[in-house]
């Protein structure tokens, strides 16, 4: 393990559990940034560029912000007073631990998983983009018609009911 | 010699790295390059704040600074050496943080700003073999990296606890999101064409010449349009006027800046500038060519010269632009990022694609143009269709 891959390690995790922990949901919203830039910067070490510039991309740029305007525009910014743990974490904890214990036996059990490591191939980003043009385009499709869906479906919601509402707006 | 000035920075480095030990020199190598951006795009910036007093002082027929030149001297220097006590006074003022303040979020909000746009400057090629990071992907990383800038304007706003601040953060953040997407489609094209996110190879792309004229993509259809509409979005994304509704001080005084004050003010000016050079620079090495020269008995000016030349002269046209337009409202500024410029960046990349697999000759020159200019109209025309733009009628004032 290099020292850059423990530095990287612990912040994400530190940044994980700061924003399971903190009270003011804002915070633990930032928090959850920093968790994101640690995951983008393990994938780059892992020589995967496409991958952690498009966790950056999306995660920091967009999901967070999201997160962070849904906070605001839904609630107070006054954080709650009783403790953020519920009484029963550690069952939480026992349960994680037993998913966590099964998933890491199946997928280091699992046939599908080589165990030698192929080696890296040279321009990632252009191999990436071959793949999604011909291998998984059916994928890629379907990924563009259910965002396409949802976007349609958040217009919709957004668009005013009627124009009776509207009769006095405009000068 | 041409060559050895052109690539003087290269073997500078080279030179200073060449007496290290060989674990050593990737480590100092990064270190002196961060060492060179720190140094150089700071000075370029406080020269840049004269410049613009003095540009914006001239437009509208007032003296700008004229008055400070090299300290303890009487060398006045026309101004420019404003930036110096204008430096020494940001530093030494008091650092007011405001009582109800979410103080560690306050504090890390100007780092915040300034860590991504100083990442921002390590892909740019400033000059032929001067990429700092020559990443596969560099075009993506500028984006990604870049579009990190606005969760610092959050904290910054949100953490200020005033509404003027929080105003202010929301309306970068609305203006921020919708000309990223404007942005990033009208670099797509380039990506088409070049076939490459790499921006060094893209601006080998476009070092060839012909009749002696080169090969920018600027110089195409699809890239005119890509270009004039990277340059607004660029606008809007560097918060500049017209776009600078985020810090109106008129309105909501500076917006998301509005509670700092003394270093972590100039560290937000700072990295407001910053942010504005790298995606000048972007611009540049996307539509302009990067470093070459627009025409080949130029070449052997520098190159890193040229990579200067054109971001300084896009910086005065930003100049030139702020002490002109008014600024736009904010319907306007929403309406013209959607109903505009994103529908004409879409119908850019068809025409794109359509340049890459038509033939070589004069009819795609004229394809091209057509729709793109069939399109401007029918867009243009429907954006100002419903504006009711006539003589205005105050309800309240009169």
């Amino acid at each position: 393990m290099s020292p850059f891959f423990i530095i990287t390690a612990v912040v994400t995790l530190f940044g994980a559990v700061l924003a399971m922990s903190l009270r003011n949901l804002v915070h633990c919203a930032l928090a959850m940034a920093i968790a994101f830039a640690g995951v983008a910067a393990l994938f780059l070490q892992l020589g995967a560029e496409f991958v952690g510039f498009a966790q950056i991309l999306i995660y920091i740029g967009a999901i967070a912000i999201l997160i962070v305007f849904a906070i605001l525009l839904t609630r107070s910014g006054e954080s709650p007073d009783k403790s953020v743990l519920t009484s029963g974490w550690w069952a939480g904890i026992a349960v994680t631990a037993m998913v966590f214990t099964i998933l890491g036996w199946a997928v280091l059990s699992s046939s599908a998983v080589p165990k030698e490591l192929p080696a890296a191939p040279a321009a990632t980003v252009k191999n990436v983009g071959d793949l999604l043009m011909t291998k998984f385009v059916l994928p890629l499709e379907i990924v563009a018609l259910v965002l396409t869906a949802a976007m349609i479906g958040a217009v919709l919601i957004a668009l005013k009911e009627d124009n009776k509402d509207n009769a006095g707006g405009q000068p | 010699m041409a060559d050895k000035i052109d690539q003087i920075f290269v073997t500078v480095l080279h030179f200073l790295v060449s007496y290290l030990p060989e674990a050593w020199r990737p480590l100092a190598s990064s270190l002196i390059c961060i060492a060179f951006i720190l140094m150089v795009f700071p000075l370029i910036f406080s020269l840049t704040t004269i410049f613009e007093r003095k540009g914006i002082g001239r437009i509208q027929n007032r003296y700008g600074p004229n008055r400070v030149g090299i300290p303890f001297t009487k060398i006045r220097l026309a101004g420019f050496g404003q930036f110096l006590p204008d430096g020494v006074k940001m530093l030494t003022k008091e650092d007011v943080v405001p009582r109800a303040a979410d103080q560690v979020v306050h504090f890390l909000a100007p780092i915040v700003l300034l860590i991504p746009v100083l990442l921002t400057y390590a892909v740019l090629p400033f000059g032929r073999n001067m990429a700092i990071a020559d990443y596969d992907a560099g075009l993506l990383f500028f984006l990604a990296v870049g579009g990190a800038v606005e969760i610092s304007v959050f904290m910054a706003g949100w953490s200020s606890r005033n509404k003027y601040s929080l105003l202010g953060a929301m309306r970068a953040i609305a203006q921020m999101v919708s000309y990223e997407i404007p942005l990033i489609l009208s670099g797509v094209t380039v990506v088409m064409i070049a076939g490459t996110l790499n921006l060094s190879q893209i601006v080998e792309h476009q070092n060839q010449y012909t009749f002696g004229i080169a090969h920018w993509f600027v110089f195409t259809p699809w890239g005119l349009v890509g270009f004039i509409l990277f340059f607004i979005a660029s606008l809007a994304e560097s918060n500049r006027s017209p776009f600078d509704l985020p810090e109106a001080e008129s309105e909501i005084i500076a917006g998301y800046f509005t509670e700092y004050s003394g270093f972590k003010f100039a560290l937000f000016f700072l990295g407001e500038y910053l942010g504005m050079f790298s995606i000048i620079g972007l611009g540049i090495t996307l539509f302009l060519g990067g470093w070459t020269s627009p025409v080949s008995f130029l070449t052997w000016i520098p190159s890193w010269i040229w990579f200067l030349t054109k971001m300084m002269a896009i910086v005065f046209v930003f100049i030139w632009i702020r002490a002109t337009l008014p600024r736009l409202r904010m319907d306007q500024l929403m309406g013209f990022a959607w109903k505009f410029m994103l529908p004409l960046a879409l119908i850019n990349i068809l025409v794109a694609g359509l340049w890459h697999f038509m033939s070589h000759d004069w009819q795609r020159w004229l394809v091209c143009s057509a729709i793109i200019f069939g399109a401007y109209v029918v867009l243009g025309r429907g954006l100002m269709a419903n504006q009711k733009l006539g003589k205005r009628i105050y309800r309240y004032a009169e």
